[in-house]
């Protein structure tokens, strides 16, 4: 199976010039991560496909990469969720209803929702890589009865820092969609799992050969998950990731996030594993 | 007590055990229930038992005088519980607390360790069961170790 390509068209004319976005809301998700929602031109709306990214400017400081967490139908918001880690993103956190924010995108390669078509489907997601996975779920619940089982599993550090609480509830009690949440660590009122993501793996109910996976997070959980489904039997065929490198252009021009041949930019952030195993598991690039 | 014995040979830790075997095993088990907040054991008893868990789910927790009790692990239905009773001295070293109402095969370690000395090749196949539990586990606590989900800073 192939990645499918970018049919979107990015909204702006000049893809190197940021569009002035204002905040419609601000939600606090966990002590470091928010969902800033951002109001488009009433008459284009904000067209994209799940795990595409946009650059984020703030004005006077920087310009970041942030994947899109809304739902794809829904044109008339746009929603990115961001962990603050470094100079852009502490400076997004302390955006407000009204500010306003530099858009360009959007950019990169998707979910391979079409390749999924008829097959089970298991997302594994870790810390703030539910993030950029959230539109890919909206899509598949969109169509679900185009999909067998439907599979989420997700790992974080501790109950704290799930994110999207409330609707991982909500996606719980679906009785046609399975959910599980493990954490590193907890205190004794915590009734759910502790163990690593990949634990779950093991007894998370889908059939291998037929199967398309989505994994995000950070590169080393991205590493052990893709062994653990493989150790289950799902081909390398049929495992996509989402990679994070700093971007600059974002449009495959300065090289900033050459990755071996690829450029994540656009060959990426989504690429079938087995494009860019070779690549993965090398030390330097 | 055939019915016990039909579990024990139906579950993956003992499936394909000798079925001469399996009758040994099935002779040191029993049939437990854990109400939810109920203690399985408790850090530096003596470990003279493990669980093969039927149906629920036990937290494994660790005792930090700061913190109080943090769950550092969680085992549910398939999972085996406890390799204490099989490395001297038997002494638990953590609490495990049933997180909701548990069913399990709680199996008699010292009953299981005396028909081990008495047959090697009952010890080697338990064994051999065992290590790949033990690994499991110390390769969760390795990557756990690696902060899965930060970027490691
Ligand atoms: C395609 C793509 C999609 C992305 N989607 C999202 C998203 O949806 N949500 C989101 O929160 N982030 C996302 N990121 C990551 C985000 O771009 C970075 O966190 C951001 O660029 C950091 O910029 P900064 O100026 O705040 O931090 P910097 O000042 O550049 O870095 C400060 C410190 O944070 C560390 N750091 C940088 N990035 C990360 C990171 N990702 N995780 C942990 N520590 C980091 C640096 O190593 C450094 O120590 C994405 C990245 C890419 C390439
Ligand atoms: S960010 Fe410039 S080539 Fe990818």
């Amino acid at each position: 199976m192939a990645t499918e390509s970018n049919s979107m068209n990015t909204i702006v004319p000049n893809p190197m010039l940021p569009q002035p976005f204002a905040v419609q809301r601000v939600r606090r998700e966990t002590h470091d991560t928010f969902t800033l929602e951002l109001s488009p031109s009433e008459k284009h709306g904000f067209k994209f496909s799940p795990g595409q990214f946009n650059m984020l400017y703030v004005f006077g400081i920087g310009e970041v990469p942030i994947s899109i967490s809304g739902d794809p139908t829904r044109q008339k918001t746009l929603v990115h969720t961001t962990r603050a880690v470094g100079t852009v993103t502490k400076a997004m956190y302390k955006l407000k209803r009204g500010d306003v924010l530099g858009v360009r995108g959007p950019y990169g390669t998707q979910w391979p929702i079409g390749n999924a078509l008829g097959n089970d489907v298991i997302i594994v997601a870790g810390g703030i890589g539910l993030a950029p996975l959230r539109p890919a779920i909206y899509q598949l619940l969109s169509q679900r009865e185009k999909f067998g089982k439907i599979v989420i599993l997700y790992g974080t550090r501790t109950p704290d820092d799930i994110l999207f609480r409330k609707e991982l509830e909500q996606w719980r009690a679906r009785f046609d969609l399975e959910v599980h949440i493990t954490v590193d660590r907890a205190m004794s009122g915590w009734r759910g799992s502790v163990g690593v993501v990949t634990t779950l793996i093991p007894k998370a109910p889908f059939d291998p050969l037929n199967t398309v996976a989505m994994v995000c997070g950070p590169e080393i959980m991205m590493r052990y998950t893709v062994t653990e489904l493989q150790k289950r039997g799902v081909p390398t065929n049929d495992i996509y990731i989402s990679m994070e490198r700093n971007m600059k252009c974002a449009i495959g021009l300065c090289g900033h996030c050459q990755w071996g041949t690829e450029f994540i930019c656009k060959d990426g952030p989504v690429f079938p594993f087995s494009e860019i195993k070779s690549l993965f598991v090398r030390r330097e690039l | 007590m055939e019915n016990l014995e039909n579990i024990v040979s139906e579950h993956p830790f003992l499936k394909g055990l000798d079925p001469q075997y399996i009758q040994l095993v099935s002779g040191c088990a029993s049939n437990v229930r854990f109400e939810a907040g109920q203690y399985l054991f408790r850090e530096d008893e003596e470990a003279n038992w493990f669980y093969i868990i039927r149906q629920g789910k036990v937290a494994v927790e660790a005792y930090a005088a700061e913190r109080g009790a943090v769950i550092i692990d969680t085992v549910e239905e398939g999972d085996v519980l406890g390799w204490s009773w099989l490395i001297p001295p038997y002494n638990w070293h953590f609490d495990a607390r049933a997180i909701e109402l548990t069913r399990a095969i709680a199996l008699d370690g010292k009953c299981l360790r005396n028909k081990c000395e008495h047959d090697h090749n009952l010890g080697y196949e338990l064994l051999k069961r065992f290590a790949h539990i033990i690994e499991q586990r110390l390769e969760a606590t390795r990557i756990r170790l690696l902060d899965l989900y930060g970027n490691g800073k």
